[in-house]
């Protein structure tokens, strides 16, 4: 009994952990889409959620304000990239017809 | 504190598996929902910490706006749904190899790592006692981090910009309203006086 309360006792690791997992599972949202551009801005937006977590849950467990603060710039910055992401999107729909990553290779030289 | 457990676990759970169901979902107008369900069980992590300002910001910025412009944008594009998903099976094997090689590594420096020692706190807690989460962090939001504040005010500001000179584009052939020059029209310039000889039109 006393084992099985002890699991329910959560300390920072859980929520590490969990960024940890998330954020993973973001990296594997790039690897496996290498086609829909859109599933990888999601997978970025993933990534940073789960460095929201991360920052989130030092500043609970610190009782330090600062990891908040933070937070919330990198809300601004993941709402800014978003935004310039799609657009770019967009453009490149209208251009191209398709949002495969394969179709961008005009760069090469 | 069981409940409290209870609640993490249960939106960890939720949080975890919406998030690989977005990476393995077959429409993208799916995956944005399982985003938007993540962003849900994010906040309510959130205020499981403390942070219920955070909290408020998940569900009004990123749902309200940065999700529900993700699916505005993948419902304006017409996308060939199966066409994207090849490749999925042949990039699945190493992303695992990956992911597990990566996760093992982050959980075991999480926890292996010692406790750390005097921790300088720049913004203790304790200095704000009888605030409230978003009186807390509105007092010093606005004072010490001034600065950075109207940088990110800047940032998303260039944001908004480059996405307009991205996507406006100038159509041909649309009519539009000149006020000034319709108004400056006078008699003279609108209206002629033609002799029509007989037996011809006007266009002669």
């Amino acid at each position: 009994m006393e084992e099985f309360l002890a699991l329910f006792e959560i300390s920072i690791n859980h929520y590490l952990i969990l960024s940890s997992i998330v954020f993973v599972v973001g990296i594997c949202g790039i690897f496996l889409n290498r086609k829909n551009v859109i599933i990888i801005l999601l997978s970025i937006e993933l990534m940073l959620l789960a460095v929201n977590i991360n920052m989130v849950s030092f500043s609970a467990f610190l009782q330090d304000l600062n990891g908040q603060i933070f937070t919330i710039f990198t809300l601004t910055i993941a709402a800014a990239e978003a935004a310039i992401g799609l657009a770019i999107i967009v453009v490149f729909y209208r251009n191209k017809g398709s949002i495969e990553i394969e179709d961008a290779n005009e760069l090469k030289g | 504190m069981v409940i409290y457990g209870l609640f993490f676990y249960a939106f960890a759970a939720l949080l975890v598996i919406s998030s690989i169901t977005l990476i393995t979902v077959r429409s993208p107008v799916h995956s944005v929902l399982w985003l938007i369900f993540a962003f849900f069980n994010t906040a309510g992590l959130f205020v499981l910490l403390d942070a219920e300002f955070l909290a408020m910001i998940i569900v009004i910025v990123y749902v309200g706006a940065v999700a529900v412009l993700f699916l505005f944008v993948v419902m304006m594009l017409n996308i060939n749904i199966v066409k994207l998903k090849e490749g999925f099976n042949k990039n699945l094997p190493i992303c695992i190899l990956i992911a597990l090689i990566l996760l093992v590594d982050i959980i075991l420096i999480v926890t292996k790592s010692s406790e750390a020692g005097n921790i300088v706190l720049s913004l203790p807690v304790k200095d704000f006692v009888g605030l409230t989460n978003t009186h807390a962090i509105a007092s010093v939001l606005y004072t010490r981090f001034m600065p950075i504040f109207i940088i990110s005010g800047l940032i998303l500001f260039v944001a908004m910009i480059s996405a307009i000179i991205l996507t406006h584009r100038q159509r041909q052939n649309v009519r539009r309203q000149m006020a000034d020059k319709q108004i400056s029209r006078s008699v003279k310039q609108s209206i002629s006086i033609v002799k029509v000889e007989v037996g011809k039109g006007v266009n002669g």
